[in-house]
């Protein structure tokens, strides 16, 4: 592991590298998480889902941009972001049904399949 | 008559008495008279066609043997052995025509003496079934033409004897003499079986006369004399348990429990004699040594048992003792080679035997009579020296009693003194061809014995003064009915039906139908040749006859000294002879012996055996039990504590791993999430490779 100090703080954000893609995208990756633990509105875990997607993203391209890769991560980047467009779509549509069903969005509560 | 008609008659005469056993022991109580006149009707039947085959053989056919028989069993050609076939059937020949006669004359005058003494009794017709049975079973070995028949016939006397001895079994004495007779007799047999087998083996066939055939051309079993010496010794094991020889003579008087007719026909007359016929039968195929065995036991038999009879008080033992004797005198005549003499004393022997036990049983009827109108239950009717002064009360009785004590001891113009010389005559010629000079001083020893035991108890029964003079009154002559057979007996010890010169059988009718047979065995191992035999007797006639005379007559001059006319004192002289008159008033000791060694050998055998079983059988099987229970027990608790356990535990941990991970299915989607987390952070943190 990369040895810190305090004092080097200020230089090594003053130097971009792949580190700290990374660490934005753990921070993203998860803030989603917490968000899709924590959250009881479905809307909100889907948000939380994709925050996760993103946290992706950004890795992708991040290695994209320090290997000698030349466009692959970027498109798996761009399929991600059509496929999480679709998943948003249907999953809004799920949920548009489960509230017509059982009148809330709240997970707890959705848990016929337990019985 | 044609010999088919013999054959017939033999055939009637043989299953008519079967007829009337069957009939009497199943319808007997129904029966008029409880069936006494069938069984002696049958009897009777018999004794006239016995009667009339004697005559038409002898006239018409003095030198054929008739023979039927039929195929039994046929094995066909049994592989390494030989053709094999069982033939049963029936032989005429003089000997056994004589026979016939004897047990049916024998068996009806029992029969009808049967009639008056045992009138009363508890079981009167199984009593006269018995009888016919014993009739049967007698016939079947007399006119066998077999082994095996033989032995089957042996078999059944054996049985009949039991029953009847055996007919007051209320009496521990009857039912243990009865047991007694057949164990002893068992022995015999053992050895007659065994020495039948042995011929059988060797020539694949049971039939009397293919068995003599086969030896007389060479054939011998195994290849030895020895063994065909061991086949004759064994087959002679029959006669000495069945003809009461020594050392199984110990059963016949015990045998006296039976019934006194039954004595007479059994245990005097015809069973007893069937040892004697069986030698006379199979004498062909003695050898030398086979007849020196027989000759010796017969002698030490004729001599132990003489001795015995003189010391005892029951009259029906001293008589049985007697019959003993004479028997071991038949058997020693036969051994010496003097085949028709023994022959010949059977015959007579058996009627004047006869007629002394039934005329015993009519003293011992008019006694028992004459104590039960006294109501005295303890004297002993059958004691001599309870009896005695019946002389005037019992004429018939007495008379014919003395003409059969006569006959035994050996008086001329009596049948004794016919067939007893003749076997003196035949020792005295045996010893001066072999030099066994042993065997005819026995015999004379034995004469002079029987002479003097028989007159004892004749005066002692008839003569003197009754040992209470108040119960004399009460002593009857017996009925007609016992009085005839008597008669009858007594007619039939005369000279005269045997042989016109009262000196001499040899020119009797008897002599001339029965002639020794010619030895088949291999000529080393002959016995003394018939012709040299012959000339020894011829030469010693004079002397035996003689001194055979002189002899009985030294017998009865000292029974009447020391009996009748009281010279001498009975009792000082048993003082006198001290130890050799306990000797032989504890009859040898033969009992006592056999007791300590047979009879405690057995037991001890049987202790041990019961031991061995009570504690090692029993011990093992018990053992084994406990074992298995034990093992049960464990492993019934292994399966309630292990198995169960097992299965128990395994459904417990089930139901409580299902409480736990119940907690897990909270069916909130983000819990499983936090879960998969913490997995894969786990799972990481243990695959990972850094």
């Amino acid at each position: 592991m990369m040895a810190f100090c305090i004092a080097q703080i200020p230089q090594w954000l003053a130097e971009p590298g792949l580190q700290h893609f990374l660490i934005i995208s753990a921070i993203l990756f998860s803030l989603g998480l917490l968000a899709v633990i924590t959250r009881r509105n479905v809307i909100m875990v889907l948000m939380g889902i994709e925050l996760i997607l993103n946290a992706a993203n950004i890795n992708f391209i991040a290695f994209t941009r320090y290997s000698t890769l030349s466009l692959e991560g970027h498109l798996i980047a761009l399929f991600v972001i059509i496929l999480a467009a679709a998943e948003a779509a249907i999953a809004l549509a799920i949920v548009l049904n489960i509230y017509q069903r059982f009148s809330t969005v709240n997970v707890d509560e959705i848990s016929t399949l337990r019985e | 008559m044609t010999s088919d008609t013999l054959i017939q008659f033999a055939l009637y005469i043989l299953f008519l008495p079967l007829l009337g056993f069957v009939a009497l022991i199943f319808f007997g109580k129904r029966l008029p008279r409880q069936g006494d006149w069938f069984g002696t009707g049958i009897l009777g039947i018999t004794l006239i066609l016995s009667f009339i085959i004697l005559f038409v053989k002898l006239i018409s056919y003095p030198a054929e043997t008739f023979i039927s028989q039929f195929t039994w069993i046929d094995f066909g050609d049994v592989p390494f052995i030989g053709p094999i076939s069982i033939e049963l059937g029936i032989m005429l020949d003089n000997l056994s025509v004589i026979m016939l006669v004897v047990v049916t004359l024998v068996s009806f005058l029992v029969h009808l003496f049967s009639i008056g003494y045992m009138q009363g009794d508890v079981r009167y017709s199984r009593y006269f079934a018995y009888l016919g049975l014993f009739s049967f079973s007698m016939l079947g070995i007399v006119i066998t033409h077999n082994f095996l028949m033989m032995y089957i016939f042996w078999e059944l006397v054996g049985l009949s004897s039991y029953l009847l001895i055996g007919h007051w079994y209320e009496k521990k004495s009857a039912s243990d003499a009865a047991k007694k007779a057949f164990i002893v007799n068992r022995i015999g047999d053992a050895g007659m079986f065994i020495g039948i087998m042995i011929l059988f083996v060797t020539f694949s066939t049971f039939t009397f006369e293919k068995i003599f055939d086969s030896i007389a051309i060479g054939m011998i079993p195994f290849g030895s004399e020895a063994w065909l010496t061991a086949a004759g010794i064994l087959i002679f094991c029959g006669a000495i348990g069945k003809s009461a020889q020594f050392p199984l003579h110990t059963w016949l008087p015990d045998a006296m429990e039976g019934p006194t007719p039954v004595s007479a026909l059994i245990h005097a007359a015809t069973m007893v004699a069937a040892g004697v016929y069986l030698i006379a039968r199979t004498f062909a195929i003695m050898t030398g040594d086979a007849l020196m065995v027989i000759t010796y036991i017969g002698a030490i038999t004729a001599f132990i048992a003489a001795t015995i009879a003189i010391t005892q008080f029951d009259i029906k033992k001293v008589l049985a003792y007697s019959t003993i004797s004479q028997l071991g005198y038949m058997v020693m005549a036969l051994g010496t080679g003097a085949y028709t003499a023994g022959f010949f004393h059977l015959v007579t022997h058996a009627s004047f035997k006869a007629g002394l036990f039934l005329g015993s049983g009519s003293v011992i009827h008019a006694m028992h009579e004459a104590l039960h109108n006294k109501h005295d239950h303890r004297t002993d009717p059958q004691d001599i020296r309870n009896l005695g002064g019946l002389r005037n009360k019992m004429p018939i009785t007495y008379l014919t009693f003395l003409i059969f004590t006569l006959a035994i001891s050996g008086v001329p113009l009596t049948s004794g003194f016919l067939s007893k010389d003749e076997i003196l005559a035949g020792t005295l010629g045996f010893a001066s061809v072999t030099g066994h000079y042993l065997i005819p001083f026995i015999a004379f020893i034995v004469a002079g014995m029987t002479a003097f035991y028989m007159f004892r108890i004749f005066i002692l029964t008839f003569h003197g003064n009754h040992a209470e003079p108040s119960r004399l009154n009460d002593i009857h002559e017996s009925p007609a009915v016992m009085t005839i057979p008597l008669i009858v007996f007594a007619a039939f010890s005369i000279w005269i039906f045997y042989s016109f010169n009262p000196f001499g059988a040899t020119s009797g009718w008897f002599y001339f139908a029965i002639d020794r047979p010619m030895s088949v065995v291999p000529s080393v191992v002959q016995p003394v040749a018939a012709d040299i035999f012959k000339e020894a007797v011829h030469h010693s006639h004079t002397l035996a006859m003689i001194l055979s005379i002189a002899i009985a007559g030294l017998g009865i001059l000292f029974a009447f000294v020391v009996y009748h006319f009281r010279k001498l004192d009975a009792d000082n002289l048993a003082k006198a002879a001290g130890p050799f008159y306990n000797l032989s008033y504890n009859k040898w000791r033969f009992d006592e012996m056999y007791d300590k060694s047979v009879v405690n050998g057995t037991m001890g055998l049987s202790n041990l055996s019961a031991w061995f079983d009570n504690y090692i059988i029993d011990g093992i099987v018990n053992g084994s039990a406990t074992i298995t229970r034990w093992w049960s027990k464990f492993t019934g608790r292994f399966d309630n504590v292990v198995i169960d356990g097992l299965v128990n535990f395994s459904a417990y941990f089930t139901g409580f791993s299902g409480l736990i991970l119940r907690k897990f299915q909270s069916g909130k989607v983000q819990t499983y999430i936090v879960f998969v987390i913490f997995s894969i952070i786990v799972f990481f943190f243990i695959f990972r490779t850094f």
